[in-house]
């Protein structure tokens, strides 16, 4: 059942310390406040799950907080590579992390395994590649019936998944346009859930088939404006694309990024992320 | 006809040539983006393109950033979640190509995205494979675009990120893949294709003005060439114009910030 929290009460209601969690978003709608949230409390040891981890989970692994991460993509979207991610892999900075990696079919085929109460994903894939070989999460599973060989992973079901979403209404249901991602699979496979929303509404005004998560499957929703940024969320503000561009600048250098960190995300609030968006908002375009 | 392009230009505009209108094309981010759309603008207008975002036949109008910008969901026929776009539509067997890049390739197509060096303690940690694993496996052809390199066209690729066609001949057979797999390679100096029994590329064309010292120098396993060697015809001036627009287009967007 849901409750209307701030933030800083939803992060630290919901997480804790060696948690594994996810922060979904699949370029769109990308829970950027609530990472900075999780970073200014300092919840560590984590581990750490995302198809596509990009700027904030190169910032949570450049802070220490994260033991492990499961993943099927680690760059900086349209950028190039993660260099904090790559300090803790090839240079051991801040600590050497684990990994657990995947493709992309494979975690997506997870989490809804995970939302669907089975202990294991069955899928066709892997074939001639070496992730097998590094993975043992990676195992063959013969079909009963055709007897084709396929490949099972174990389920995800994380202890806290972390979206972001255009609305919730009065009640607490929650509504997602646009680029769905596995956002949806995430919070149902996961025992918590925290849901920072651009809007609260009476009522939703929308086509029947929209994305809608039930109050009852949300654990906290907190209304933080622009809480995507720079991600984007579909009717409210767009991609910023420059500030992809410049994170990688921020990251190539331990104490570029270190003082970085310090001045934009711990000496600040939630409330900062409606003024990142002003110059981004749709209208302005046309 | 034009003789003012760059190899990129060229590059582009090839690949783009490879693509039918009926098509279903599965598209990476970066040059195979670009190459699609410039199909799409110019001889294969009802061309389906799938972003690995959900997007389902899309038509963007600037080129996006990353595969999952707000322009590919407006103007796509439908979005639809992450893990329906893996099961139904690449696993279900509805993509007719796959088009992906390569940090690394090897003769027989397979591809390295994942790390240069040793996987535990590599020299350099790349993304990792994404979606390619299965695209390479899934799509009914694979389709790579890369610029040539000696760093990036090697004898031996560090890890196998997605497989192509393993050692050669029917490596992909033996493992259970019944897909086509890599069937075209164009870079910025030339086409290649797979030799029907070895699976090796071999070079089928060699752009305007190219040598083939030139592609030696730019490629770290001996190249081979098709006994009909051709001569790849320029760029068009509409295929020209086409493609500068669209990267004018998405360079104006992507700089508007800031403006108040």
């Amino acid at each position: 059942m849901t409750k209307f929290l701030s933030l800083e009460e939803g992060v630290s209601e919901n997480l804790k310390t060696g948690n594994q969690v996810c922060f979904e978003g699949f370029t769109h709608l990308i829970p950027h406040a609530s990472a900075h949230e999780v970073i200014r409390q300092k919840i560590g040891r984590l581990t750490i799950v995302r198809m596509t981890p990009d700027v904030i989970y190169d910032q949570l692994i450049g802070m220490g907080l994260v033991k492990k991460m499961i993943f099927s993509y680690a760059g900086n979207p349209g950028v190039g590579l993660l260099r904090r991610f790559r300090d803790s892999i090839e240079n051991g900075w801040p600590n050497k992390i684990e990994i657990e990696e995947h493709s992309h079919s494979a975690m997506a085929h997870a989490y809804e395994a995970g939302a669907a109460g089975l202990p294991c994903a069955i899928f066709r894939g892997y074939k001639g590649a070496e992730l097998r070989k590094v993975n043992s999460n990676i195992k063959t599973i013969t079909c009963p019936f055709t007897g084709e060989e396929l490949t099972a992973i174990p389920a995800l079901n994380p202890d806290v998944a972390f979206i972001h979403a255009q609305k919730a209404d009065k009640k607490g249901n929650v509504l997602v346009e646009g680029i769905l991602g596995v956002q949806k699979e995430a919070v149902l496979s996961s025992k918590r859930s925290v849901v920072t929303v651009e809007e609260i509404v009476d009522k939703f005004d929308c086509h029947p088939n929209t994305t809608i998560l039930p109050y009852w499957t949300i654990s906290a929703i907190c209304h933080v404006p622009g809480g995507a940024h720079p991600s984007y969320a579909r009717g409210y503000y767009k991609r910023d694309n420059a500030t992809y561009i410049e994170w990688d600048k921020v990251a190539s250098d331990r104490e570029v990024f270190s003082s970085w960190m310090q001045e934009n995300v711990i000496n600040e609030t939630p409330k900062i992320f409606q003024n990142r968006i002003k110059n981004l908002k749709e209208e302005d375009d046309e | 006809m034009s003789n003012n392009y760059t190899p990129d230009e060229m590059m582009t505009i090839v690949a783009s040539r490879a693509l039918k209108n009926d098509d279903v094309c599965f598209v990476g981010i970066g040059a195979p983006s670009a190459a699609c759309n410039i199909a799409r603008l110019t001889h294969a207008p009802d061309i389906t393109l799938i972003y690995e975002s959900g997007t389902i036949g899309t038509a963007p109008n600037i080129l996006p950033l990353s595969i999952g910008d707000g322009e590919l969901c407006e103007t796509a026929l439908t979005t639809v979640s992450v893990p329906e776009m893996f099961r139904y539509w690449l696993q279900g067997g509805r993509i007719t190509i796959g088009f992906l890049g390569a940090a690394q390739l090897d003769k027989f197509g397979n591809i390295n995205t994942t790390v240069i060096g040793d996987y535990s303690n590599p020299k350099t940690r790349l993304p990792g494979g994404g979606g390619a694993p299965e695209i390479a496996s899934s799509a009914k052809q694979v389709y790579i675009t890369m610029k040539q390199s000696l760093r990036g066209m090697v004898e031996k690729i560090d890890f196998f990120t997605s497989f192509g066609h393993g050692s050669g001949g029917k490596d992909r057979r033996s493992i259970n893949i019944d897909t086509e797999g890599p069937s075209l390679l164009i870079t910025d100096l030339a086409i290649w294709k797979p030799d029907r029994i070895s699976k090796e590329f071999i070079v089928q064309s060699l752009h305007d003005g190219v040598t083939r010292d030139m592609v030696q120098d730019k490629c770290g396993w001996k190249v081979k060439y098709s006994d009909n060697i051709e001569v790849t015809e320029p760029p068009t001036h509409l295929e020209l114009k086409t493609l500068r627009d669209l990267n004018e287009r998405t360079k104006i967007a992507n700089s508007r910030k800031d403006t108040d």
